[in-house]
């Protein structure tokens, strides 16, 4: 017929669906058929948790904002409220509070594999760049929805992080002014906060959605970072990858649920549970754990210009990284030269987060400047000299002549790799 | 590989090992939905702080013979009628066998002067006029409900128009011989 899509669907019911909105056509061949390299590792997995944690994250947060009051008078007690009196609102926040930390846990891990495995390399630059972009906005709506508890914490974060932007010269002030929607942190800047932090999750499932998009027309990376050559080298996304990745999702979420029900204030801070107070800031304010490393970033800087800037500098940078790593050799197996340095920079990550944490004075200011340098300098030296001065290792000719040990594909094994039962 | 996976074939048309598994597992995810959904649906019943304010101390003493009052009890009204004796005469004297809702009057009440009802109409929830002395109590002498004009008489009990029931007694009792408390 003219103007419906050829459905290959049997049931009469699908197949009318599917002949004007092909839906199970799409989804059959983005997730079903879709080849995947054979040789994915659970470092692949990330990607899936993410987009589950980003779901359960949504749906908890519209459940929690059916209790939550955004007003200052009301906001400490309504979240008190949901922990005590709400059936179950105790889980829910902590499924939404923690599940913000494992967010980015999940996200971070995500973003490493990426550098290691040379994954923002042609031809997934822009695939890269949407991840990012992900990452900035994950960045935001998790700053604003710490604000919402309006405990000590989060009034003084909300009070440190906007006066960030009073580092900028001549409009500084103004600008913060603006955020605030007043002369401090207030009630005009709680509502604001809390309409975008309902708001941007779902620009995030915009921005994930185009990253998918983007995925699905390169492809996954793999371990080796040798593209695909035929069909002998790729499997169907399922069953073989919806069952690891689901077999890896059950894994975190008994990681994550650990948190949930035995530890839920772990990666929170005490003082969160005091009610914001305008004229008494904590003896010792600290961002979330996640915001760690930028935030010693901040502070190594003597400068409070020159601090602003590297700390937004070292999240931007991330947007080049495709066109800062000059090397044509993918995967860091086969880059020995490479692999030290990354790790030394995954080290001065961990380093600087622990800084972070820490007062601002004694050993941890050389310790953050020292970690800052390197962290730089991976990015703008190392990543474009070694392209230059390193020999990679000898690159496999294909995936499948790696993962078979050499040698031609044995016959039987290339008809009939999986039996049923 | 990915060419050459066993799609159906003769194994298809019997239930196989993995026919089975499939069904287990399928199984097992939709309990865990049910388990993960639970909590979600029951956060958006009352809450503990909303159940512990269940219940309305109403004193008798200032309401006058003939007058009404009306006390909020679960965010609803209540209407509580100190009844003249003409007011339960009528009542009791009418014959129940032709109302829409059949209840004797003693069924309504704890003591025959007072009459304690939720004050919503059992038609589609707007309140009915009746509490003050100006208002048109319709053509029974008890409420009368303006949204769609159902007539209540002394008991509380519909007599003409739309509604179903008699307005509804919600659960109360005496604690002194002047108080009561409402839920």
């Amino acid at each position: 017929m003219v103007g419906l899509h050829k459905s290959e669907f049997r049931n009469p019911v699908v197949r009318w669906i599917d002949e004007r909105l092909p839906v199970f056509t799409l989804m059959d061949k983005e997730y079903s058929k879709f080849p995947v390299p054979r040789n994915l590792t659970y470092m692949w997995s990330f990607g899936g948790m993410a987009m589950v944690i980003l779901m359960t994250i949504i749906i908890t947060g519209v459940f929690l904002a059916m209790h939550y009051i955004p007003h200052t008078a009301h906001a400490f007690d309504s979240v008190e409220r949901i922990m005590r009196d709400v059936n179950y609102g105790w889980l829910i926040r902590y499924l939404h509070s923690n599940g913000a930390s494992m967010f980015f846990i999940v996200v971070y891990i995500h973003t490493f594999r990426g550098l290691y495995y040379g994954s923002y390399k042609h031809p997934r630059e822009l695939l890269w760049i949407l991840g990012v972009l992900i990452l900035l906005l994950m960045m935001a709506t998790a700053f604003m929805g710490y604000v919402l508890p309006w405990g000590q914490m989060s009034f003084w974060g909300a009070t440190v992080i906007t006066n960030l932007f009073s580092a900028v010269p001549f409009v500084g002030e103004s600008v913060v002014t603006w955020l605030w929607g007043g002369f401090s942190v207030d009630n005009p800047t709680l509502t604001r906060f809390y309409s975008l932090h309902y708001l941007l999750p779902f620009a995030i499932v915009g921005v994930v959605f185009l990253h998918i998009v983007a995925l699905h027309i390169t492809s996954s990376n793999n371990p080796l970072g040798v593209e695909p050559k035929g069909p002998q080298d790729t499997i169907p996304f399922h069953p073989y990858m919806t069952i690891k990745d689901t077999f890896a999702l059950l894994l975190f979420f008994i990681f994550y649920f650990v948190f949930v029900f035995f530890y839920p204030n772990y990666l929170g801070h005490p003082d969160n549970y005091i009610p914001a107070d305008p004229l008494v800031t904590p003896a010792h304010i600290v961002p979330e754990w996640y915001f760690l490393p930028f935030y010693a970033i901040l502070r190594a800087v003597p400068d409070k210009l020159g601090g602003v800037v590297l700390m937004f500098a070292s999240i931007l940078i991330l947007f080049v990284v495709p066109w800062l790593d000059t090397s044509p050799v993918r995967s860091m197996k086969f880059r020995p030269l490479a692999r030290p340095f990354f790790w030394t920079f995954v080290a001065s990550c961990l380093l600087l987060g622990y800084c972070g944490a820490m007062p601002a004075e004694g050993i941890w200011v050389p310790l953050s400047r020292v970690g800052t340098a390197y962290y730089f300098a991976y990015f703008l030296v190392v990543l474009p000299l070694l392209g230059k001065l390193e020999k990679p290792l000898p690159l496999p000719t294909s995936i499948t002549e790696r993962v078979l040990g050499g040698g031609p594909v044995p016959a039987a094994a290339a008809a009939k790799p999986m039996e049923k039962a | 590989m990915a060419d050459s996976l066993p799609q159906g074939g003769a194994a298809a048309d019997e239930a196989t090992r993995r026919d089975f598994l499939s069904l287990t597992t399928t199984a097992v995810a939709a309990v865990g939905v049910a388990a993960f959904a639970w909590p979600f649906i029951h956060s958006m019943n009352p809450a503990a702080d909303t159940l512990a304010v269940a219940s309305t101390e109403v004193d008798l003493a200032p309401i006058a013979e003939g007058m009404a009052i009306t006390v909020m009890w679960r965010g609803k009204p209540i209407f509580v009628r100190h009844r003249t004796a003409e007011d339960i005469r009528l009542a009791r004297e009418t014959p129940i066998s032709g109302l829409p809702d059949p209840q004797r009057d003693e069924e309504r009440v704890q003591k025959p002067q007072w009459l304690v009802q939720v004050g919503i109409c059992t038609h589609l929830g707007c309140v009915p006029l009746g509490q003050r002395p100006a208002d048109n109590k319709g053509e029974y002498g008890g409420w009368f409900c303006p949204c769609h004009g159902s007539h209540y008489d002394t008991s509380g009990r519909i007599r003409k128009g739309p509604a179903p029931r008699n307005l509804e007694i919600p659960p109360y009792t005496f604690t002194s011989a002047t108080t009561i408390r409402i839920g």
